[in-house]
């Protein structure tokens, strides 16, 4: 037989409706998922993943047949068992609640794969398939099943557009919810029980083993992007659909090669990316922030340590050499010319061949930062009263923080003084 | 006038330890209450089996002569600060829209009266030109307006408030005891859990001094007697502190259930 285009695999009709269901189904678990994530529950959401499998195999032990509304019913009562164990664990005896959590998840994952071995020895175990339900099979749905499961999918996500007031308001403050009357454990009972019904209708494509990574990680990932909750349950919802795609695409390709991995390796390289890349929150913006931090540190050094040569000097305005820097404070002599070079760019410094001065805005700036420190060693000796000789090293760090807020809070509250403990003269611009 | 709150001989314990032992006590209305004491005394768990957030041991508490379920309307709660995740995704008018989410409301969209009442109560506590800062970079005092104006938002007639002064900066400070007036001036009653003394008797009319048991309530210069302080603030009550490690340790009731005394002489009864 010859091997197939991948042009006909990705055109083949079979193929857009598994595609369109694992979609659909891995939305709706990353939209429940992200109230899980925000309450903190994720290795829950984990336990009860792997818990649905004895219910699963349960159901298709009395149907004998794999009947998707039998094992949903099983998935969700044992889904129910498993959190209404956990939570009598951890409030009735001393075990605390991770301990109830790897217990229950290990003793019913445990029971499910017993139950899977005995049904693969029955007559008609063999093509029960049960075993995908470990990792997933996307391709072995059937059309019935993915109308069954489509349609769960689909209401999973309107009750959480339903819900979605209370079920904030929960995951914020439960307290609070309850203090306005609103029937918490009414809504803790149908976020829980959406919790265990989108692992069930994910299991088809993705498996148990792998379960929680569907409910948890597009919400971890979403979150480094945006500090509001609507649009990253929408990015949450993408980084689904966008795994579910790619991840039953190739497992199509690859028919030997289980859907679950697939989809959790797009998961993964999306939550890399955005712990990552992601603005303000990714830790390569923050690596960049430090850089940026140190760069300033050394740029206000240097147009410190000019402002005290010349005022060690008392000499007015005059050229200096990098020599004469370096006289009033150690820079390494790399970053000392590369600060230079910086500042003369920011107009902050003027150069004649090899000698530079102060521009105007340079002079401004360096008195700024002359004045922070004096100031703030001001107020180390006067409201913390600690000893002249042990306040130059802290203001050396504090003088690059403080915010122009901050220093007008200084300034009213020391009342504009003239001289710093050390009796050198605070420089105000307009001196 | 019937009381705002009345307080039945309520016991109450935290993590099977009697932390409250027959408290009973009635507050006036349109007052400003303080519930002072050491820490660890208590007032937390009094103010939390107030809101019906826990269970009493024994004891019962009438909110304007009701049950707390028909009156939940009238009442409002600040819960303390520290007691929510601040990392939490949500905007600050975000939050104060929390205040208007009721039965009533659930499953529907807020209406226009609501959001009126919600900008109102950002304005009231200076936060309007916040409103769409994301929670997450508020400082303590923001946070502190944040919850006030989520509970001027519920428009109640009692709040009930956890140590709303702690950590907060001047300004907020100053803001909180503003609103505070205006309420009292609008009628309404306010009750906080407090602990700093000096400032409890600045702040507030009518004081409960709480230590494990209540050791008085009333107007405030009647209740600020040194011999009260002593006793509130004198150290614990040895024997009643090693009774209730028993209880916690061991599997004692904190009351016998179904508890009744026949007629005729007894301990009870005189």
């Amino acid at each position: 037989m010859e091997r197939p285009d991948y042009l006909d695999i990705i055109l083949d009709p079979s193929l857009l409706v598994v595609i369109g269901g694992t979609v659909l189904l891995s939305i709706s678990a990353s939209l429940v998922g992200t109230f899980t994530f925000l309450q903190k529950r994720s290795l829950v959401g984990d336990a009860v993943a792997h818990a649905i499998l004895p219910g699963v195999a349960v159901a298709f032990i009395l149907r004998g047949e794999k009947d998707p509304l039998w094992l949903m019913a099983g998935a969700l009562v044992s889904g129910w068992i498993a959190i209404w164990l956990m939570n009598l664990i951890s409030t009735r005896t001393k075990l605390s609640s991770d301990t109830a959590i790897a217990a229950v998840l290990s003793i019913f994952f445990g029971i499910g794969i017993l139950l899977i071995t005995y049904i693969q020895g029955l007559a008609n175990g063999n093509q029960a398939g049960l075993d995908q339900f470990l990792f997933g099979k996307a391709a072995a749905m059937r059309q019935k099943d993915l109308m069954i499961y489509g349609g769960l999918a689909l209401l999973l996500i309107l009750a959480v557009f339903l819900f979605f007031k209370e079920f904030s308001l929960m995951s914020f403050n439960p307290d609070f919810a309850q203090s306005v009357g609103l029937p918490l454990g009414a809504l803790n009972f149908v976020l829980n029980s959406l919790m265990v019904l989108a692992v069930a209708v994910g299991i088809q494509a993705v498996g148990v083993v792998l379960m929680a990574a569907l409910l948890i990680t597009p919400s971890a990932a979403a979150r480094s992007w945006t500090d509001s909750l609507k649009p990253m349950m929408l990015i949450s919802a993408l980084i689904a659909a966008f795994s579910a795609f790619s991840g039953s695409l190739l497992s199509f390709v690859a028919p030997s090669m289980p859907t679950g991995p697939w989809i959790v390796m797009g998961l993964s390289l999306v939550a890399l990316f955005s712990l990552f890349l992601a603005p303000k929150r990714g830790m390569l913006a923050r690596l960049l922030q430090q850089k940026q931090h140190q760069r300033k540190i050394r740029d206000e050094n240097i147009l410190k340590a000019i402002y005290h040569y010349q005022e060690r000097s008392n000499a007015k305005q005059q050229w200096l050499h990098e020599e004469d820097i370096l006289e009033v404070r150690a820079f390494k002599k790399e970053a000392l010319t590369q600060g230079l070079k910086h500042l003369s760019r920011k107009g902050m410094v003027l150069n004649q061949a090899d000698r530079i001065q102060l521009s105007k805005r340079g002079k401004v700036e360096a008195k700024r930062i002359v004045r922070l420190h004096r100031l703030w060693e001001m107020y180390l000796s006067q409201r913390l009263r600690l000893k002249a000789d042990h306040i130059h090293p802290n203001a050396e760090t504090m003088e690059h923080i403080i915010s122009p807020e901050i220093e007008a809070q200084l300034l009213k509250e020391l009342d504009y003084p003239d001289l710093d403990p050390h009796l050198s003269p605070i420089p105000y611009e307009h001196d | 006038m019937t009381p705002s709150i009345e307080v039945h001989n309520l016991a109450a314990s935290y993590n099977r330890r009697p932390v409250l032992w027959d408290i009973d006590f009635q507050l006036p209305s349109a007052a400003l209450i303080g519930i002072v004491g050491p820490n660890g005394s208590g007032k937390t768990t009094l103010l939390r089996n107030i809101m019906g957030l826990m269970d009493a041991d024994s004891g019962y508490v009438k909110l304007f002569g009701k049950d707390l379920d028909q009156v939940r309307e009238r009442v409002s709660y600040v819960p303390q600060r520290e007691s929510v995740d601040w990392t939490f995704p949500a905007s600050v008018r975000e939050v104060v829209e929390m205040g208007r989410y009721k039965p009533a409301n659930l499953l529907r969209r807020l209406k226009s009266r609501d959001r009126e009442l919600v900008t109102l109560a950002l304005e009231k506590v200076d936060m309007l030109e916040y409103a769409d800062r994301q929670i997450s970079q508020l400082s303590g005092g923001q946070q502190q307006r944040v919850f006030l104006a989520r509970a001027l938002a519920q428009d109640a007639d009692l709040y009930l408030m956890d140590e709303p002064f702690v950590g907060v900066d001047a300004a907020t400070e100053e803001a909180i005891l503003k609103v505070l007036s205006d309420l009292k001036e609008e009628g309404k009653t306010v009750v906080i859990v407090h602990h700093d003394l000096q400032t409890a008797y600045q702040y507030f009319d009518t004081i409960v001094l709480l230590n494990t048991r209540m050791v008085a309530a009333g107007p405030k210069d009647e209740v600020f007697t040194e011999e009260n302080l002593q006793e509130a603030y004198g150290g614990r009550l040895t024997i009643l502190a090693k009774l209730s490690n028993l209880i916690a340790k061991s599997e004692f009731p904190v009351r016998e259930k179904e508890f009744e005394e026949k007629e005729g002489k007894g301990d009870g009864k005189a």
